[in-house]
């Protein structure tokens, strides 16, 4: 039995393709999106436009979902950085958890400081907090050759049980004093929370801006510097890459560290522009981590369309949340996140392959 | 004798492993065939939703709603793996992207909750459950009882799976094509081995196992339905594939290890014996980080049976 298509290699990608894909990815996504909610009984055209309605139309609603979106910026600039080097770092999610531990500690800590240093000070325990615990999963791989996917999610578990024992077993200092029987997170003094401006009637977190402003900078990492050109070459041929001398051990440990410290700032983002204690049931429920992973497939991993792409994943998430009840599940988006991811990796093929017809092949050969 | 703390941790250790090397055999199978499944997470829940549902709405006695469960599940789990098969066999996609959107699509928070709510699966409890049965009266014989003749029947059933893929992957025709394909898909093509097909129906298969294991969660386990009730197992059940050199005898045992892990928390709390709960939570990822730390040494590197294809698309050149 002869498949009626076939893939062909394509001998030189378009450039067009670049975002024709991503965009063709979505509408394919949201098409079976459409068929699995017809399946299961609902309209979907009601559906989509409710998360039209919630996630993205006008100002209010648009302010909350970049809120949504700024974590998933970070946390898909986390994927992007790794996943160009060929290094899946499925631990976002982790690193997130810990960047917010840090950033707490900084915030509840220094209570002197003016709001700008503050801001900095934060962000830095996050990048610090969230690297180095990317920073073992790189040892590892580079040290021992540990497959890095697995070790990274395990990571995530970890973080997440560290974070519920300090907020709920035990007196620790992520652990409101006050809060007796009923445990609940140390709220960061009132001079660390970060600040937000309003643009055009839309509240703009700094954080986003922070988002936009490091999505340039990987993209000048990568694209531009000694550093990125060798990240390019480990990720096309490790062997070369050792053959022309470029330390591999190192780059792997420094990517890995640098793509954490991504998910870090996202964490402190989380904190000190939102939620303004280290909440681990929240995070847990946000899974900006994993979120993360479709935003930078469907950008392309490409760290500036990243930041973007998430405010398209923010604005679904929000709806998701704000609709959430018995008729709108909230395993909805997910699915749909899922949906987008297979669209997207499906995508890819087009950019290598273009699809022909075998029938036609055939008749061209006979006539 | 009888309720001695070691027999009790051995034998829930044999429970609680039961569904990890359930997808831990799917993962040999679709590994061995070249395909990396990073799905698992998801297919376990998947199967786990879909074997609630079916013991809430099959009726009949307690062995018909009970196998149909299972079956409803490992439909569910290998149908979801078609889907992953489709993608990396058909399209040659990037396999760990494919794995992963596989998780995020069916995952805790995605098509396995979203079927739960719709389908009402979590609002009623599970009543018809995979209990626990006395083989052949022994169960009261002395240490060996508890540990070896009472368990459910998926358990007994995975003894026999383990001989038996043992068998059909190291002595059978089968076996010997399946891993020609895992290794070099070209030369089992040159030997007229359909590659395609054997990567077909080794991912569903391994899907459908997949979703047994997550049976055992809803069924068995919990026994509930309760959103992302796997809570990782999937993953290591993956971590076990590697650490079981690609063998199912050896996955068994591994899978055993971590049962011990994840039962030991609701044992020793049985017991009275106060331990930090956190902690015990933490030890099944902590210690799969460290085994694979240790087969990932280059010590152990030499007798590892990673398929050589593994995660590589197979085109067949052309002209």
């Amino acid at each position: 039995m002869r498949s009626p298509l076939r893939l062909e290699r394509r001998l030189e990608q378009p450039k067009w393709l670049n975002w024709a894909i991503p965009l063709f990815s979505l509408v394919a996504a949201l098409i079976l999106g459409a068929i699995v909610l017809r399946l299961t009984g609902k309209n979907p055209v009601d559906v989509y436009q409710r998360i039209f309605e919630r996630g993205f139309a006008g100002k209010r609603v648009f302010s909350d979902s970049l809120v949504s979106a700024t974590p998933l910026a970070f946390t898909g600039l986390c994927a992007a950085v790794a996943f160009r080097m060929g290094l899946i770092n499925v631990g976002g999610e982790g690193q997130l958890y810990m960047g917010s531990l840090g950033a707490t500690w900084v915030g509840i800590t220094f209570d002197d400081v003016p709001t700008g240093l503050m801001i900095v000070l934060m962000a830095a325990a996050g990048m610090l907090c969230g690297g180095l615990y990317a920073g073992i999963v790189g040892l590892l791989r580079a040290r021992f050759g540990t497959n890095e996917i697995i070790t990274s999610l395990m990571m995530n578990y970890l973080a997440g049980i560290l974070l519920t024992y300090l907020v709920y077993n035990s007196f620790s200092y992520w652990r409101d004093p006050v809060s007796g029987n009923f445990p609940s997170p140390r709220a960061i003094t009132q001079r660390a929370e970060w600040n937000t401006y309003t643009v055009f009637g839309v509240d703009l977190p700094i954080a986003f801006v922070m988002a936009i402003a490091m999505g340039f900078a990987v993209w000048f990492l990568y694209k531009r510097t000694r550093f990125g050109f060798e990240v390019g070459v480990i990720a096309d041929s490790p062997k070369a890459a050792r053959y022309a001398g470029i330390r591999t051990s190192s780059t792997i440990i420094l990517v890995m560290g640098l793509s954490g410290a991504m998910a870090g700032l996202g964490g402190a983002a989380d904190v000190g522009n939102f939620r303004r204690y280290m909440d681990p049931k929240g995070l847990e429920l946000s899974g900006y981590g994993y979120t993360g992973i479709v935003v930078a497939a469907l950008a392309r991993l490409n760290p500036v369309a990243a930041v973007f792409v998430a405010l398209l994943m923010g604005g679904l998430n929000n709806a998701g949340y704000s609709l959430r009840g018995p008729d709108f599940p909230s395993g909805l988006v997910g699915t749909l996140q899922g949906l987008i991811l297979f669209t997207a990796v499906a995508g890819e093929i087009l950019i290598k392959y273009r699809i022909r017809s075998n029938s036609r092949r055939s008749e061209v050969v006979t006539a | 004798m009888n309720s001695n703390i070691f027999i009790i941790i051995i034998s829930s250790a044999i429970f609680y492993g039961t569904p990890l090397f359930f997808a831990a055999l799917g993962g040999i199978f679709t590994e061995r065939s070249g395909v990396l499944n990073l799905g698992v997470e998801g297919t376990m829940l998947i199967g786990a939703v879909a074997g609630a549902w079916g013991s809430q709405h099959v009726g009949g006695s307690s062995w018909m709603t009970i196998t149909m469960a299972i079956v409803i599940g490992m439909a569910a789990g290998g149908l979801l793996s078609t889907l992953l098969a489709f993608l990396c066999i058909t399209l040659k996609v990037n396999q760990t992207v494919a794995g992963l959107a596989v998780t995020i699509f069916a995952g805790a928070v995605g098509l396995s909750s979203y079927f739960a709510k719709i389908w009402g699966v979590s609002e009623s409890p599970v009543t018809r459950q995979i209990r626990k049965f006395d083989v052949l009266g022994l169960a009261d014989t002395p240490i060996v009882g508890p540990i070896l003749f009472n368990q459910n029947i998926l358990t007994y059933l995975s003894w026999v799976l383990c001989v038996t893929s043992s068998i059909y992957l190291f002595r059978s025709r089968f076996g010997l094509h399946l891993r020609a394909v895992g290794e070099s898909p070209a030369t089992a093509d040159a030997m007229g081995i359909n590659v395609a097909r054997y990567r077909y129906l080794h991912t569903i298969f391994g899907g459908a196992l997949a979703g047994v294991g997550g049976v055992f969660y809803s069924l068995a386990i919990v026994p509930n339905w309760v959103d992302g009730m796997t809570a990782g197992a999937g993953w290591i059940a993956i971590a076990l594939v590697i650490f079981g050199f690609w063998r199912p005898s050896l996955t068994l045992l591994g899978a055993y290890l971590f049962g011990a892990l994840q039962s030991l928390g609701s044992t020793l709390k049985a017991r009275n014996v106060s331990v930090n709960g956190d902690l015990l939570n933490a030890l099944p990822f902590f210690m799969t980080i460290v085994v694979l730390v240790l087969v990932s040494s280059r010590f152990a590197h030499r007798r590892l049976g990673a398929p050589a294809a593994l995660g590589i698309p197979y085109e067949r050149e052309e002209r």
